[in-house]
């Protein structure tokens, strides 16, 4: 099996070496031909490695997908993709072939947040920017910039949202559930860390949080549980993904409590892929806060400055679209974990934004 | 007192008073816990939850008990093979690459029957290398629980497949007009058809013998080898059956979640049973019996409203109360102790 996978992968090798060397070459291979084609234009192609977590959940296949068609042969990147399969080991290693491979920018999004130091202290000496992507780096400093979602932000405009909803619709008082994601994950904490703020000083009573393990099936469960301890003392829902969402759907569907725009029930998700968000166009989740996975043009954007020789800030967020069922608001005001007071633009969805999303 | 004495020496008595015991914990906090209504059309309550939700686990410890009795080791792929047929069963029913459909490419029973077909093979190859190869059945076992949710995820292409076609939930949920959750009757079907077989037939005795000594099973003329490599078929059959009930749950095949972990409250519930893990003698009813524990100590952790980081904490704590309960040496010391106070009362009366 190793040896399967020692030969694939020195195929590879040889492959996309032959495809960067066919340029100069006198004697051009298929392959280098096959990908000399295309691109006619006249300068050098920016070589970048990116090394991908894996592909877990739709939204890191999305946010791979993003990368790769906005780093393409024809936008004047040479990418060399790596799938890491959450193995960290693997990710090192690719680090370090990046770096062997004299790439000119490394792009990491990080499976641990530890343990950098030593292979960014070689990609420096080698003179190498690093770009980091998605989850952060907490061991080393030496790399250019982040790029990522800011998920303690998208707790504080969930909160933000209902807050004003609320107000909308006159509903005095609000008894929130919440179906947490895994404990201990970056988007539990942030999601929860927001959503919290804003409920304290507002005095809504969260009547209990658990663990729905960013699951279907685990949304369901819990659901079921709180169904049955907090019978009609609830009329707010907070579900920390789209899949708990469903789940809970299914939960309340069964023991007859109506959701959604018409129904008892303000059901809030995070994430916003495609399958969510025909169901905000439907009403039956009233909002929807989407972790942006298209980090591609962000990313193609900072690495384009680098070459040209411009200055990116250390930490870049992602516009991140806030989707919601009604449209009796336009937009939400509030203080950002930078401290910062920002107004952000709410999306109605439509059938067309439904499609296409990821 | 005599029959008293009887009754608490049955194999079955300890595994039920662990389940009353965890059912008591909820007195504490919310006695509502036991009472069960027509909601909706269906029946309702936390005990139910305890019925429904339990389904899966039951369901794998049958096959799990025959498995440890027979082999004295543990079938852990059962997890992932419950995965691995919930995605078999999606992609011939939606198609490859496809992520949510409601019409199916095939009829939906077949679809599921091939799933479940999918887990007795996994449990043949388990089967073949445990008897046939004389591996060690962790070892064995370890292969495909890796190996199976990997090639669900293939199989799906990396995604969640959704089958969102209305019939396809009944399994998982309710019958329309059936007030009583399917995966129920699921449960007491499979668990039934156990009974059945290890009454009527003479397969009981023969794993039992297997498990004690395979080689004298062998020279009374048992065939050791095919009664242990029945028994991995068996319980893959089991695990196939509770990835399609999981399936049906979320009209979805979730390749990384679906039958996460279950490999081990499988084995916890045979060992909660009172069952040695070292093979031979066993008790299915109790097995049974040890799966509903678990989902009950599940549901009171979520009805105590324990946070979720402190609850594995408090389910291991109660785990360890039930073992030590079952302990042999517990329960000799605590023979001890009663049998020194019945003659401490006894002199003192003829004093």
């Amino acid at each position: 099996m190793r040896k399967l996978f020692a030969l694939i992968l020195a195929l590879a090798l040889a492959l996309s070496m032959a495809a960067c060397s066919g340029g100069a070459s006198s004697t051009p291979t298929p392959a280098a031909k096959q990908s000399a084609a295309p691109s006619a234009a006249p300068q050098k192609l920016i070589k970048v490695g990116f090394a991908q977590v894996g592909h877990e959940s739709d939204w890191r296949t999305a946010s791979t997908k993003s990368v790769q068609a906005a780093l393409s042969k024809e936008k004047g990147f040479d990418l060399r993709f790596v799938d890491c399969d959450n193995n960290s080991a693997k990710q090192l290693e690719a680090v370090r072939s990046f770096i062997q491979q004299q790439v000119d920018y490394i792009v990491i999004a990080p499976i641990v947040s530890t343990g950098w130091d030593t292979v960014l202290t070689e990609a420096q000496n080698a003179k190498i920017p690093v770009i980091v992507l998605d989850r952060t780096i907490d061991d080393s400093t030496k790399y250019v910039t982040w790029i990522g979602s800011e998920f303690t932000n998208e707790g504080l405009a969930a909160g933000a949202w209902l807050k004003d909803y609320a107000k909308a619709k006159n509903i005095k008082d609000l008894n929130v559930l919440v179906i947490k994601g895994t404990t201990g994950s970056s988007a539990e904490i942030g999601r929860t860390k927001g959503f919290e703020k804003i409920a304290k000083e507002n005095g809504w009573k969260i009547l209990d949080q658990q663990d729905g393990n960013f699951t279907q099936d685990g949304g369901q469960k819990v659901m079921e549980s709180y169904l049955k301890s907090y019978k009609d003392k609830f009329n707010v829902v907070v579900c920390q993904n789209d899949n708990e969402a469903f789940g809970a759907q299914d939960a309340m569907k069964a023991a007859g409590v109506t959701y959604g725009v018409n129904g008892k029930v303000i059901l809030i998700s995070f994430d916003a892929c495609k399958a969510a968000l025909k169901q905000v166009l439907e009403g039956k989740i009233n909002a929807d806060f989407q972790c942006n996975p298209l980090q591609g043009e962000f990313l193609a954007d900072a690495i384009k400055k680098l070459a040209a020789g411009e200055k990116v800030p250390a930490k870049t967020y992602m516009k991140e679209p806030w989707y919601v069922a009604e449209d009796i608001l336009k937009s939400i005001t509030y203080t950002n974990n930078a401290g910062q007071t920002v107004t952000e633009p709410l999306v109605k969805v439509t059938q067309a934004i439904a499609d296409a999303a990821y | 007192m005599n029959r008293l004495r009887g009754v608490t020496k049955k194999a079955l008595f300890l595994p039920l008073i662990c389940l009353v015991l965890v059912l008591l914990l909820n007195m504490i906090k919310d006695p509502g816990f036991f009472s069960i209504a027509i909601n909706n059309g269906v029946l309702y309550g936390r005990l139910i939850d305890i019925l429904n939700r339990g389904s899966e686990i039951a369901i794998l410890a049958v096959g799990q008990t025959l498995v440890v009795a027979a082999s004295a080791g543990t079938d852990i792929s059962v997890g992932s093979v419950m995965s691995l047929s919930a995605c078999f069963c999606s992609v011939l029913l939606a198609g490859y690459g496809v992520n949510s459909t409601d019409t199916f490419r095939m009829p939906m029973l077949a679809g599921m029957l091939s799933g479940v077909f999918v887990g007795g093979v996994c449990g043949a190859v388990n089967g073949s290398l445990v008897s046939k190869l004389k591996i060690q059945p962790m070892i064995a076992t370890l292969i495909l629980f890796t190996a199976a949710r990997a090639v669900g995820l293939l199989l799906c292409n990396n995604q969640i497949t959704y089958l969102r076609y209305e019939p396809y939930k009944y399994l998982g949920n309710f019958i329309p007009g059936c007030p009583v959750p399917t995966p129920i009757f699921v449960a007491a079907a499979v668990i039934s058809a156990a009974f059945l077989v290890l009454r009527k037939t003479s397969l009981g005795l023969y794993i039992q013998s297997v498990g004690i000594n395979n080689r004298a099973a062998r020279l009374l003329g048992i065939n050791s080898a095919r009664i242990c490599f029945l028994c991995y078929v068996i319980c893959g059959l089991c695990a196939g059956i509770a990835g399609i009930v999981a399936s049906s749950r979320i009209y979805s095949a979730d390749s990384n979640n679906i039958g996460l972990y279950y490999e081990l409250d499988a084995i916890l519930a045979v060992a909660l049973g009172g069952n040695s893990l070292g093979g031979g003698k066993f008790n299915m009813a109790a097995s049974v019996v040890g799966a509903y524990t678990i989902q009950a100590i599940n549901t009171t952790l979520l009805a105590l409203g324990i946070s979720t980081d402190q609850a594995p904490v408090v389910k291991a704590i109660i785990v360890v109360v039930i073992v030590t309960i079952q302990s042999p040496v517990f329960r000799a010391w605590v023979l001890s102790r009663t049998g020194r106070n019945r003659k401490a009362i006894k002199e003192g009366a003829g004093a």
